[in-house]
């Protein structure tokens, strides 16, 4: 009845490198995605941090051996049910199509905030406050501005926040800001850029480094304090306030361009797919069964978790975390 | 005519658009390692002045920074150049040379 070894929901850098290393063992897996192509959310950004680069030469790397034939990908499959009966898993798509599977890896992933809801950054108000994500398509050249003389990057916005529910730190994009800040510099040298940064967060390798070079090399402006509000001015431009809490004295700021650091939360289909099963925490991540020992299991039988749908991650972090899974998954089939 | 001390108060506030950052860009350039400040606040710690005045080596190198140099010319004569800063500071920033260029600049009009 089993047609598939295992049912990996999510085809983003997870999903991918999951399916990979189980085909490699010989494994028949069924690789499905709601998008209409596979990378989910490595498609939204251009260049990747610390080192620049190519997030689609990536993911030509990552779907190499997709077209192998132990893989089936199924695209534009949005799975709405997920059931364990006998021993076998069922996966329900939005059109009653069910797949089976003797295991089932939850590769969901995570969904980028939505700046909306922040209404005070007006976001969908003010037509110069955007997204990390829509800056990314500035910089790859999609989307083409004219030179800002002032560029203001806010941290956190989604992030360690009540207000939103996400008292989470999505540790990304601290280090996505440095990044960003250095391209668009590199884009345009005569912009005068100011972060705004509760806390800097460079905990990974060269992240530190990165940071010092934006500010040695580049002459980008760290200001500690978390803006308050955004106002418009009469030459469709925006206003910042903020706090410069290291002198203790308000700031505040025009700029002609806003860009918003978007936080990480579970994906809608972690969301649901955690909620059916009951293996969500209070966040909305999918739960492993032991953080350290066993961090590739869920409390249900031949039910595995990977990457970002468990918790924010970086992409090389993504990748090592598939790759544990897919082995996880490997030796649960083994002693079947 | 008698001042009885009514006047309009100015604003705390640190307005970027309206500040000059022609002596900090001139400092920058005198002092390359003063970008890479992270205001952690270790120079400030050390200081031998602070122990016994209100100077605050890190606070003048963010007014500096903001463009905000009224003030600091009375304050940066406090520093007695001791270089303790110096050996503490994580980002290697040459805080002796910051201030001695700070006071030059702040000269110059």
């Amino acid at each position: 009845m089993n047609t598939f070894d295992s049912i990996i929901i999510g085809a983003g850098p997870a999903g991918l490198k999951a399916a990979d290393t189980l085909a490699n063992f010989n494994r028949k897996v069924l690789l499905i995605d709601t998008d209409a192509k596979i990378g989910g959310k490595l498609n939204l950004w251009d260049r990747l941090f610390p080192d620049f680069s190519s997030s689609q030469e990536l993911l030509n790397q990552l779907s190499k051996n997709i077209n192998n034939e132990n893989v089936t990908l199924k695209l534009n499959t949005n799975i709405i049910s997920i059931k364990n009966n006998d021993n076998h898993w069922m996966a329900t798509d939005s059109n009653g199509n069910t797949f089976y599977a003797t295991t089932m890896i939850i590769a969901t992933g995570f969904d980028v905030f939505d700046a909306h809801r922040k209404e005070e950054y007006g976001y969908g108000i003010y037509k110069n406050v955007i997204t990390s994500v829509d800056l990314e398509k500035i910089l790859s050249g999609e989307v083409s501005i004219e030179t800002p003389s002032k560029v203001a990057f806010i941290q956190c916005v989604g992030s360690r926040d009540e207000k939103v529910g996400n008292n989470f730190c999505s540790k990304n994009c601290c280090i996505c800001a440095v990044k960003q800040t250095i391209e668009l510099k590199e884009k345009f040298p005569l912009t005068d850029i100011y972060c705004f940064y509760m806390d800097l967060r460079m905990f990974g390798q060269s992240y530190e480094e990165l940071y010092r070079r934006s500010q040695q090399d580049y002459g980008v402006n760290f200001v500690r304090g978390r803006v308050s509000e955004i106002s418009p001015t009469m030459d469709n431009k925006v206003v910042l306030k903020a706090e410069d809490t290291l002198l203790s004295r308000p700031l505040k700021l025009t700029a002609d361009l806003v860009v918003l650091m978007v936080g990480m939360e579970a994906s809608k289909g972690t969301k649901i797919l955690g909620n059916q099963l009951n293996i969500n925490n209070t966040d909305g991540f999918v739960k492993s069964t032991d953080r350290y020992l066993s961090d590739s299991e869920t409390t249900l039988k031949g039910l595995f978790v990977t990457g970002t749908s468990k918790r924010q991650m970086s992409i090389p972090e993504t990748m090592n975390d598939a790759v544990n899974a897919a082995v996880i998954v490997n030796n649960f089939l083994n002693t079947l | 005519m008698i001042s009885f001390g009514f006047s309009l108060n100015t604003s705390r506030t640190i307005d970027i658009d309206a500040d000059n950052f022609d002596k900090c860009h001139s400092l920058i350039n005198h002092v390359p390692s003063y970008k890479r400040c992270i205001g952690c606040g270790g120079c400030a710690a050390t200081c031998s002045a602070q122990q016994h005045s209100q100077f605050n080596i890190l606070k003048c190198n963010l007014l500096f920074r903001r463009g905000e140099y009224d003030t600091l010319s009375n304050e940066l004569d406090k520093c007695m150049l001791c270089g303790k800063c110096l050996l503490v500071c994580p980002r290697n920033v040459n805080t002796r040379a910051m201030i001695i260029s700070m006071r030059n600049l702040l000269k110059t009009k």
